[in-house]
């Protein structure tokens, strides 16, 4: 641990702030709690919500992985990773299913998460209602009310326009049948493992300092209509590397004339089937 | 064939390694030390302690060494530092009315108690490359400090000298009331008070300040200014301890303040009267405390009854925008990989356009049989 830096980083009062926040979101699951983000030593937008709900749970004995779209190795993942070998000296893994503490960017491991582990999600935007209205003042008052009108005309107007929801990711989600909440930009394929997850989730958004939290078991309904129903993206062709026709894949150019190959985004779950196969 | 994308960690370090490298650049060039950026470089110094919001010189000059002169890069590097600090006290008001003052200027009266004094200021320079300053080892002349008839004399502020008549509003001391917010402990909850409207101010962006700024005087929340006083100088701080009870002066600081004098027709209730708009700015930002006083002042068009039209009236976009170590990890993060989403996008793209291929096609053979 670099001299003069506190366990994972931050002080003990402001663990003790943040670690007020994520009670009272696991409590209102959904519900988005302002906290007093801190300017961390990387970039805000670059997963310092992230790093500070991660520096607020852990502890000596956890074990951490760090993904970033699906992956392990990819570089602020490892930056990531190493801010915390480095500051709280924890073990670390890329084994989803060694891990306590999963903190994500972009994507839910495929290999279902159980009970006892916390997936922390870093988070750029945390209002679902945004684009729809830019005023926090506005947006607050609406999850007041839950006055989730021009979310269902936004998805309306997509099928009318489109022919269907035309979302891919970040896909809004109705959290215990209350608040309407932003799932992260993973891809709506990872939306149906949110629900009744056995793990806990915590969302941090730092530069927009709010927190958010699904409990274990809690319900997380991907919005849609009767007639029009939550569908997930598919592919025509299996991983190229490990022939999972049920992950989700990254697609990669290998020429310039444009050849393709499909492989899958999570790293870890590839490696553990292609072992298996071995 | 296909090559995992694997070998970040190798990568970072080799990057780190190149920065280190270029930061240093020719080793045949002297070193630059921390005293030459804090005695050569003092505005960028200043700019960084006011928006990294530390003030020490020293670290600030450190920060823009390692930043390789890149001043939002060493704001950011001196904003993470602050962060680990212990908050031991809280100073008392300092009182800018007995700063030695090193310039103090008015654009509202010629004359005034205390005089104008224009130290060592860009104005009246005419900018001409000084061809000289490109070789070193300049000597400067020697320049005799003013001996000042009111030296050590409190010098009263512009506006005091208004509020005698009654001609501009009080200044409001209401910290006995409201205890001051702090904008670094509490979440910024809208509205927000003038104070943490300050705080945020005195911390945001310098170039996003001085746009918003301009953009009233040009008609977007005009506020109809006059600078009344624009002071640069030291001045004390003091702590109360709690066991002595008595304030003790700690050091003292460098401040750049500017008083905004408004034109305020007056409402139902208040009759025609000045209104302020403040800045307040560590080290020497003369250009910055003047920003900040202009967007202050349209900032406060609500507590004044004035129509809320312009951006630098809209308090959430204002304060939402203004802080420059935000506004450069969310830009600057778009550099991250989003493999995952544009996935998605492409996924759907091509379903949207396949979907409507297959509709074309059925439109003409639609037409075909009619």
């Amino acid at each position: 641990m670099p001299e003069g830096y506190n366990f994972a980083y931050l002080d003990e009062q402001t663990k003790r702030m943040i670690r007020r926040a994520l009670l009272k979101a696991v409590a209102i699951p959904g519900y988005q709690v302002p906290f007093a983000s801190r300017e961390m030593p990387l970039p805000y937008g670059w997963g310092t919500g992230g790093i500070q709900v991660t520096a607020s749970v852990i502890g000596p004995g956890d074990i951490l992985k760090v993904i970033d779209q699906g992956s392990d190795d990819t570089t602020n993942a490892v930056s990531i990773r190493r801010f915390f070998s480095k500051t709280a000296g924890v073990a670390t893994t890329e084994r989803t299913i060694d891990a306590t503490i999963i903190q994500t960017r972009h994507r839910i491991p495929e290999h279902p998460l159980h009970e006892g582990q916390i997936l922390v999600y870093q988070v750029p935007i945390p209002e679902p209602l945004r684009w729809m209205e830019p005023r926090e003042t506005e947006t607050r008052k609406m999850h007041a009310l839950a006055d989730y009108g021009v979310m269902h005309v936004k998805l309306y107007e997509d099928i009318a326009r489109f022919g269907c929801i035309a979302t891919s990711y970040n896909y809004p989600v109705l959290v215990h049948h209350r608040y309407v909440m932003a799932p992260s930009p993973i891809p709506k394929f990872d939306n149906p493992k949110m629900d009744r997850m056995p793990a806990l989730q915590l969302f941090g958004a730092g530069r927009e300092k709010r927190i958010y939290a699904v409990p274990p078991y809690t319900s997380v309904k991907s919005l849609d209509f009767e007639d029009y129903p939550f569908e997930i993206q598919r592919w025509d062709q299996p991983c190229a590397l490990c022939g999972a026709a049920d992950t989700y894949l990254d697609e990669v150019i290998t020429d310039d004339v444009g050849t393709r190959l499909y492989v899958c985004s999570d790293s870890d779950a590839c490696q553990e089937r292609q072992k298996g196969a071995a | 064939m296909y090559v995992a994308v694997k070998g970040g960690e190798a990568a970072i370090d080799a990057a780190h390694r190149l920065l280190a490298q270029a930061r240093r650049g020719d080793e045949s060039v002297p070193e630059l030390s921390l005293e030459q950026i804090g005695e050569q470089l003092g505005l960028a110094v200043d700019r960084v302690m006011a928006e990294g919001s530390l003030y020490d010189k020293r670290l600030a000059a450190l920060a823009i060494k390692q930043a390789r002169g890149d001043l939002v890069e060493a704001i950011f590097l001196l904003r993470a530092f602050r962060n680990t600090l212990p908050r031991l006290y809280d100073c008392e008001p300092i009182d800018t009315a007995l700063m030695a003052v090193r310039r103090r200027i008015s654009a509202t009266f010629k004359d005034l108690p205390g005089g104008q004094v224009l130290g060592p200021t860009f104005d009246y320079t005419h900018r001409l490359l000084d061809f000289a300053l490109a070789e070193t080892g300049n000597r400067q002349e020697a320049v005799a400090a003013p001996a000042h008839a009111d030296a050590g004399v409190a010098m009263p502020h512009v506006s005091s000298l208004l509020g005698r008549e009654g001609l501009i509003e009080p200044e409001h001391g209401d910290d006995d009331q409201f205890p001051v917010e702090d904008l670094t402990r509490e979440p910024l909850d809208f509205p927000a008070s003038r104070a943490l409207r300050l705080q945020n101010l005195a911390r945001g962006d310098e170039g996003f300040l001085l746009a918003l700024g301009y953009s009233t005087q040009r008609g977007f929340g005009n506020n109809h200014p006059f600078a009344g006083e624009i002071r640069i100088g030291e001045v004390e701080i003091s702590i109360v301890p709690e066991e002595l009870g008595f304030a003790v002066t700690i050091g003292a600081m460098t401040v750049s303040e500017c008083e905004m004098v408004n034109q305020f027709k007056g409402s139902k209730d208040i009759p025609p009267m000045f209104t302020r708009g403040y800045g307040l700015v560590f080290g020497e930002s003369e250009r910055k405390a003047m920003s900040m006083a202009l967007v202050d002042r349209a900032l406060r068009a609500e507590e004044l009854g004035e129509e809320i039209a312009a951006p630098a009236q809209d308090e959430e976009f204002v304060l939402m925008h203004s802080d420059n170590v935000e506004a450069m990890g969310f830009v600057q993060h778009l550099k991250l990989p989003h493999y995952v989403d544009f996935q998605g996008e492409l996924v759907m793209v091509r379903e949207l356009r396949a979907e409507r291929e297959k509709d074309e096609a059925r439109g003409k053979t639609e037409v075909g049989h009619a």
